[in-house]
């Protein structure tokens, strides 16, 4: 499962596409795309102009960030971990 | 310290203006991301994982109390209420809105600052000895000739689309605190066997994914030969730095190819044609600059205060060193408390800060290479009140040059180039150490950090580096044993495979260990570590680990 983020031109948030074609900061509500559909939109969100600042596809599953990228959009989804309490083995 | 002249001003308000212009066309959609990239990274404006980060110039790490008040205001009008001090003595801000970014840039013209040149392919801000005009072992302020390098430097029309970026550091005092051989330049003040003042130039240092210890190009520059010699080492570098790879772009990669040998007579060559032109340094206005520096002096000289709490007197040990005034003491303000973030501090953490040096620091505050900063003139008898008043800002640490005086990079908690955090693991080690007392009997020792190989915690140079690697979506770290930063400056050696996490801060605990073990009496960490070889730490890195 798959979905388009991107960061957003006024102040830098992270965004995810939804199913409208708009663009939230709630991973739950951003648009569950298979492969194939993420591949087709990405360029379509390039080419949009206003919102969202490269437009990327990242790896979904039920919980959250996956793949091999998963602690990176971890981390942009929660922020960041430099809190008082060091859980250093999973973000 | 530099005040600014109408050039400074016009040229700061201008620049502003133009990037307002630029923001607000890029938000009409009059520009595209791919045109609007290379001019706000002019500006010193990034776009990271949550946000865009603003990086500040400060010039060679020297601010006056008003400056940092607004720093202060910064952090608490237009980010989360803190700032983040680097490595290059500069201040970023990790959550700035970009439509504030004009406002931001506005308020730090009022006090004669900017962003400009804090990132693209140009000459960045000098670097400079943080105890410059203050410590005892200076043979020549470095301030006013980091100050003529500035002002030569900023917005310079043939060095602004240079190969790759450059960074230039000066030194003057017999131990290197401004890494001159870490440098793209490096510029180490000297005396000729004639007693004149000079440089000894160095050139191709640098850190990064091909670690370089930088190479004697000239023995003896003369003051006034300075920016003719650096414009004709710069022009070299840009007529053939590497363009066509990103990896190979900067002056390292053209002295490894060209030979020194090969690279200074180039240099010559070039510097032959200019070198009796335009760009020689007057002598009045070398005196002019050198004016805006003076030393502070006083009268009724008070000796170190023997007296007070134990952990004033244990700040004394480690946080104060010797003013070449008597009566006069520089004080490091550590941002280093046990489990924090290196480097950060707050909007009314620097507001005490900017408090302090108005009433007790002569109006003068520097941020250190190592994330810290330094009150350079502090009376010895305001040594306790000053100590005081940190203690209840959070900001009186007493670890300056201990263990637990890490320098870490964002990482992954904030860069968009990291593969792997670099605060967390900071803040643990330094837990770890303080719950074993390690860090106070370890004495000197430098632990560095860098959340990928760009190496912006400088853990090449880390008498214990650490540097975060992605393994198939996993956090390793590899540890780096001697390197060190000054004038016995050395590129550390990786010393076995990538520890997990939560292995690192047991790991360094036992290097520390087996240094108390194997040191002989006062032996210093690294003199230790170049005495035995890293081999001699292996055992104790990986031991437990394979049980």
């Amino acid at each position: 499962m798959k979905t388009l983020t991107a960061n957003r031109l006024t102040d830098g948030r992270v965004i995810y596409r939804t199913a409208d074609g708009q663009w939230t900061t709630e991973l739950d509500e951003a648009q569950r795309l298979s492969p194939e559909e993420a591949a087709e939109l990405l360029p379509v969100a390039e080419a949009e102009f206003g919102i969202a600042v490269g437009p990327y596809i990242i790896d979904l599953d039920e919980a959250g960030p996956a793949g091999q990228k998963w602690r990176r959009e971890t981390i942009r989804l929660a922020g960041p971990t430099t809190g008082t309490t060091h859980v250093l083995g999973a973000a | 310290m530099y005040r600014y002249d109408e050039h400074d001003t016009t040229l700061v308000r201008e620049r502003i203006e133009e990037f307002r212009d630029q923001i607000e066309r890029r938000m009409g959609g009059r520009l595209s991301e791919a045109e609007f990239k290379p001019l706000r990274l002019m500006n010193g404006v990034y776009l990271q994982l949550h946000a865009y980060m603003l990086r500040v110039a400060i010039p060679y790490g020297s601010l006056r109390s008003e400056q940092m008040r607004v720093l202060a205001h910064l952090a608490r009008t237009y980010d989360r209420g803190y700032g983040h001090f680097t490595t290059r003595q500069n201040i970023q801000y990790n959550w700035p809105a970009l439509t504030d970014i004009p406002a931001m840039l506005e308020d730090l013209a009022e006090v004669e600052m900017h962003a400009i040149q804090t990132s693209g392919n140009c000459i960045r801000n000098v670097t400079a000895d943080p105890f410059a005009g203050a410590a005892r072992d200076e043979l020549e302020d470095s301030r006013p000739w980091a100050e003529i390098i500035r002002q030569w430097s900023s917005l310079h029309p043939e060095f602004t689309f240079l190969p790759r970026k450059f960074k230039i550091a000066v030194n003057g005092a017999g131990e290197d605190r401004a890494g001159i051989r870490v440098h793209d330049i490096g510029l180490q003040i000297v005396q000729n066997a004639q007693g004149q003042l000079g440089f000894e130039v160095w050139v191709g240092g640098g850190q990064g994914r091909t670690p370089r210890l930088a190479r004697k190009l000239k023995d003896f520059l003369e003051p006034q030969d300075l920016l003719s010699y650096l414009t004709a080492a710069l022009r070299v570098y840009n007529a053939h730095g590497r363009r066509d790879n990103l990896y190979k772009a900067r002056i390292k990669i053209l002295v490894d190819a060209l030979g020194i040998d090969g690279y200074a007579a180039e240099v010559e060559e070039e510097w032959s044609y200019i070198r009796d032109g335009e760009l020689k340094l007057p002598a009045g206005e070398i005196a002019r600059i050198r004016s805006f520096f003076s030393r502070p002096s006083i009268s009724d000289p008070a000796p170190l205060p023997e007296a007070g709490p134990a952990a004033f007197r244990a700040w004394l040990d480690t946080n104060i060193r010797p003013h070449q005034v008597d009566g006069l003491s520089s004080a490091v303000i550590s941002l280093k408390p046990i489990g924090g973030t290196p480097g950060d501090a707050t909007a009314e953490q620097m507001d005490l800060v900017a408090d302090l040096t108005e009433r007790y620091g002569f109006d003068e505050v520097r941020v250190t290479p190592d994330q810290n900063l330094v009150l350079p003139h502090v009376r010895n008898e305001d040594l306790f009140p000053v100590w005081s008043a940190l203690r209840e800002a959070g900001l009186a640490t007493a670890n300056a040059g201990l263990a637990s005086d890490i320098v870490a990079c964002p990482g992954l908690d904030y860069c968009n180039l990291a593969n792997a955090r670099s605060i967390p693991v900071a803040q643990a080690i330094s837990e770890t150490l303080d719950a074993e007392g390690l860090a106070q009997a370890a004495g000197e020792v430098t632990i560095k950090i860098s959340g990928c190989i760009n190496a912006c915690g400088h853990h090449h140079v880390a008498h214990i580096g650490v540097l975060g690697v992605d393994k198939r979506g996993e956090e390793f770290y590899q540890i780096t044993l001697g390197g060190a930063f000054g004038e016995d400056a050395a590129i550390g050696e990786i010393v076995g495979k990538g520890l997990a996490a939560d292995d690192v801060p047991p790991a360094i605990a036992r290097i520390l260990r087996a240094y108390l073990d194997f040191r002989d009496e006062d032996e210093r960490f690294i003199d230790t570590l170049r005495r035995l070889g890293s081999d001699a730490f292996k055992e104790a890195i990986y031991a437990d680990l394979a049980a």
